[in-house]
């Protein structure tokens, strides 16, 4: 097949790109959401350790 | 554990990609023969290469894992199978565009490349179940390791058979005799090899921190939850 024109041709360079880098940006957002996750429940496991150590308050008589 | 050189080499990684889309669009002369299409070359082949020795490496972490039965050369070949196939997804779509700008189809069953390549895709599309149907924590590490051991030792023989095929559609672009791109194209795919490998690096390091974190997290959890 002959050299696709330049204008024909940029877009199917284009669209490789694209793919690229859209799965690239989507595979580091979702990076990002798990990191976010951990983030969460390590701050829950910070308030669970906190709960635990303070001293249970003796009952008022 | 993980973590160590993350910061370095993910700005290795933005610098070495920057500086190949530069040289990809501004440095790199048109091609002869396909023009301007010609450009999707220099993604798709270093994302292939990549992909393939990322297969490789993982049967090479399931050697160590079987030799030294230490459950994290398990956990690396794991992630290096996962990013492979992830690159692979990317190899498979910016063929199938490259082909239709070439040839005018989106797939070619007669083209040894393609097809072989999709046989390695598919075989590791196996992985995923094989790994997951399997509860003991144990024998999942080795079957695990066994499969990518026997896989990882296809992907070389898939790259000869593609070498020795008659048809060269494709251009040979690592040879000993240097190949037949002039010398600012293969100084291009020589960038884009190195900028493909570091971010398969990176993601691969990030993808085992993330999960690391997790793992520890939920020891935590139940260390916490026990002594409450």
């Amino acid at each position: 097949m002959p050299a696709l024109p330049l204008d024909e041709a940029g877009k199917y360079v284009a669209g490789a790109y694209v793919v690229f880098f859209t799965l690239v940006v989507l595979y580091v957002s979702i990076m990002a959401s798990k990191i976010a996750r951990i983030d969460r429940e390590l701050t829950e496991l910070v308030e669970l350790a906190e709960r635990d150590e303070q001293p249970e308050k003796e009952p008022v008589a | 554990m993980y973590s160590k050189g993350l910061k370095p080499l993910s700005i290795a990684t933005v610098v070495a990609m920057a500086a190949w889309l530069a040289m990809v669009f501004f440095y790199a002369p048109l091609d002869a023969d396909q023009g301007f299409v010609q450009k999707i070359f220099y993604v798709h082949v270093p994302l292939a290469i990549v992909a393939l020795c990322g297969f490789v490496a993982g049967g090479i972490f399931g050697v160590l894992h079987l030799r030294k039965r230490d459950r994290t050369h398990d956990f690396r070949s794991y992630v290096a199978i996962h990013m492979s196939i992830i690159f692979g997804t990317v190899v498979l779509i910016t063929g199938s565009i490259w082909a239709r700008a070439s040839w005018g189809h989106w797939w070619v069953w007669d083209e040894p490349v393609l097809v072989s390549f999709l046989v390695v895709f598919l075989l590791y599309c196996v992985y995923y179940p094989l790994r997951f149907s399997i509860e003991d924590p144990d024998r999942q590490a080795r079957y695990s390791s066994v499969f990518a051991i026997a896989a990882g030792a296809f992907v070389p023989i898939n790259f000869a058979a593609v070498r020795m095929a008659e048809k060269f559609t494709h251009p040979r672009v690592l040879s000993q005799t240097g190949g037949s791109m002039p010398g600012e194209m293969r100084l291009t795919f020589l960038v884009g090899i190195v900028a493909v490998t570091l971010l398969f690096i990176t993601l691969w390091k990030f993808e085992l921190t993330s999960k690391n974190a997790s793992v520890q997290l939920k020891r935590l959890r139940r260390r916490l939850e026990a002594t409450a």
